[in-house]
């Protein structure tokens, strides 16, 4: 370095002693001495996370497909696939799709589960049984629940149909007929994870003080008009969390819809981004395209939880 | 909010008390609901062990009748899914093992001890939890298939393994990926633990002279043990349970190495449809080592949801 050589020979050494305990000071801090700890999970971890975005996103850059390798010369990387990618109906469809999944699953999932936690918090008789037996459908996989709801929505001899069609109701080919088939899936998807939205709230529920119910019930509030104007209010930061989990599982269901027929395509009506990206990669082989919905689906998962992290980090509740 | 809740010892007293039309209601819908969740499952136990011919004509909630009654559907469907189970247990068993030990580290490291930017890397592994998979699954396939195929590298060794095949390399990819992949969540779960705890643990071993290392391994892992069954089971049923990564690594529902949840949509299916008692069986035998586990610890279980997110 050029200070190191005009200066004269004392203040160079002061400097080095000052480099080196500077260095040592460094060598010593809790950042580098808790390294081992953090550091080869955030290696493994980043390699796998950020290093397959970016990856994911130089693949949707070429225009890769079939068994041929993608080619990064850089004459060959543009947006082509993003703008065949917006002009096709498919993909417009399953936008669609995904955006009435998204809205009406964590609306209604975080409802239910608010009025099955509250149920649960009014002191009844073996509570946290029928807790277990509420998130039950939670421990199962998405396979497993698959085939069992495919069983109930069956035409001929589900139980759905031979209890409404007495009714006057049906029988309806609930996931035959694309008018209503998102609806039966989104059904059976609300089964699956209103337990979940019922545990975040229990937890709200107990972690507030029971004075505030006493003092309500003093002045004379309903238990209805408390929990309304009084404990759900404060249920604020239990239903931000649950939705956030909620949406970002609402871009990315696949599983449920795979599962539901065990081929690439859902049923019909039902595609979402999701399920059409992993067909177009899997089944078709086209990657550059896949990889430009992916890239899109990750746009949208990270429009919902930054500005989530940000809140949690506003809050101090990070 | 106030009434006894403990359900253990019923006096009469408080049954009474209990009693009014409130009371009722609100009993009369936690039974609703419990019907709600229950029914699907009690549907497919009830067709599980149904002939076909009991299938088609009985009520799918009924329980079979006793010439309708058949273990034949359980046979089968065990038969299709007993080297599944090997494969399932194969994947889910180290990988979760790995994921929990580095999260128990990271979260450590991100919690215990104090230093600048711990935010910044904190939030890098939080971001890790929420990512749709769908976002890395080309780069994944490419991965593992044409950059590093650990799989057929490791092939051979695996064929001269007692109790292994060769085809059992192509689990390899998967639990080094579910390991990386189930890291953040891991990490998150134990730093909402380590926070919880006292900061004067820490601070007294630290007097004491004792090293990072040292406060890690005398400190923090003991008392970490019940967390440690907590993100344990929670982070198996999620390994276990989870399709996208085996669909993506490994070739198909046909192949030996194929996990429980890959076989599952193709067992019981022709060309002439579904055959309803094989399909929900071979779905109960799925389900069993997630059953057991949840049934037992269904309060360890929601915890890890809590904290974790679904």
């Amino acid at each position: 370095m050029d200070t190191h050589e005009t200066a004269d020979a004392t203040q160079t050494s002061s400097e080095d002693v000052e480099w080196e305990t500077k260095l040592r000071y460094f060598l010593n801090s809790d950042f580098v001495r808790s390294s081992p700890y953090w550091g080869l999970p955030f290696v493994i971890m980043g390699i796998a996370v950020y290093g397959g975005m970016g990856y994911n996103v130089a693949i949707s850059l070429t225009d890769a497909r079939g068994l041929t390798p993608p080619d990064y010369s850089l004459s060959n990387l543009d947006l082509e696939m993003y703008s065949q990618v917006f002009g096709s109906d498919a993909f417009v469809q399953a936008t669609q799709n995904n955006l009435v999944l998204l809205v009406t699953f964590t609306t209604i999932c975080l409802f239910l589960g608010l009025i099955l936690a509250v149920l649960i918090d009014q002191g009844i008789r073996f509570d946290d049984k029928v807790q277990t037996i509420y998130l039950l459908p939670m421990s199962l996989s998405f396979v497993v629940t698959a085939q069992m709801w495919l069983w109930m929505f069956n035409y001929d001899n589900g139980l759905l149909n031979l209890i409404l069609t007495p009714l006057g109701i049906g029988p309806v080919d609930w996931i035959g007929n694309p008018a209503i088939a998102l609806g039966a899936i989104i059904f059976a998807l609300i089964w699956q994870f209103s337990g979940y939205t019922m545990v975040v709230y229990l937890a709200g529920l107990r972690s507030l003080p029971d004075d505030q119910f006493e003092a309500a019930r003093v002045d004379g509030a309903s238990t209805f008009k408390t929990y309304l104007r009084i404990i759900v209010p404060q249920l604020k930061e239990s239903s931000v969390s649950a939705a956030v989990v909620l949406m970002v599982f609402a871009l990315k269901a696949f599983t449920f819809l795979y599962a539901l027929t065990g081929r690439y395509r859902p049923p019909n009506g039902t595609d979402i981004l999701a399920t059409l990206m992993v067909r177009e990669a899997f089944k078709f082989g086209k990657w550059a395209y896949a990889a430009t919905i992916a890239t899109y689906l990750m746009i949208l998962a990270l429009g919902v939880i930054a500005p989530y992290l940000y809140y949690q980090y506003r809050q101090g509740s990070l | 909010m106030s009434q006894s809740t403990s359900g253990s010892n019923i006096d009469v007293a408080s049954l009474v008390e209990d009693v009014n039309l409130g009371r009722i209601a609100q009993y009369v819908l936690v039974i609703i609901f419990i019907g709600f969740f229950l029914a699907p499952l009690e549907t497919g136990i009830m067709t599980a062990f149904k002939t076909n011919e009991a299938v088609a004509r009985s009520v799918p909630l009924a329980p079979p009748s006793a010439d309708g009654f058949t273990w034949g559907n359980m046979q089968f469907a065990l038969n299709q899914l007993s080297g599944a189970f090997f494969n399932s247990l194969f994947m889910a068993i180290p990988a979760t093992i790995g994921s929990v030990l580095f999260g128990s580290m990271a979260a450590y490291g991100l919690t215990m001890v104090r230093w600048r930017g711990q935010m910044a890397m904190l939030v890098l592994f939080l971001i890790g939890i929420f990512l749709p998979y769908q976002a890395v699954l080309v780069p994944l396939a490419r991965f593992w298939n044409n950059i590093f195929p650990l799989a057929s590298m490791l092939a051979p060794t695996f064929a001269a393994l007692p109790f292994l095949e060769a085809y059992h390399s192509n689990l390899v990819p998967l639990i080094i990926t579910h390991i990386a992949y189930g890291i953040p969540i891991c990490t998150i779960l134990f730093r909402s633990y380590y926070q919880s705890l006292p900061s004067s643990l820490v601070e007294a071993a630290k007097i004491d002279g004792a090293s990072i290392s040292k406060i890690y391994r005398r400190v923090i892992l003991p008392i970490s043990k019940p967390m440690f069954g907590v993100v344990f089971i929670y982070q198996f049923t999620q390994i276990y349970n989870e399709f996208l990564f085996a669909f993506t690594l490994v070739t198909g529902s046909d192949t030996p190495e194929a996990p429980v949840t890959l076989i599952l949509p193709a067992v019981g299916a022709s060309t002439s449809g579904i055959d309803f008692g094989i399909r929900m069986s071979a779905a109960f035998l799925a389900a069993i080592p997630t059953l057991i586990i949840y049934v037992a610890f269904a309060e360890q279980f929601a915890k890890g949801l809590r904290t974790g997110g679904g």
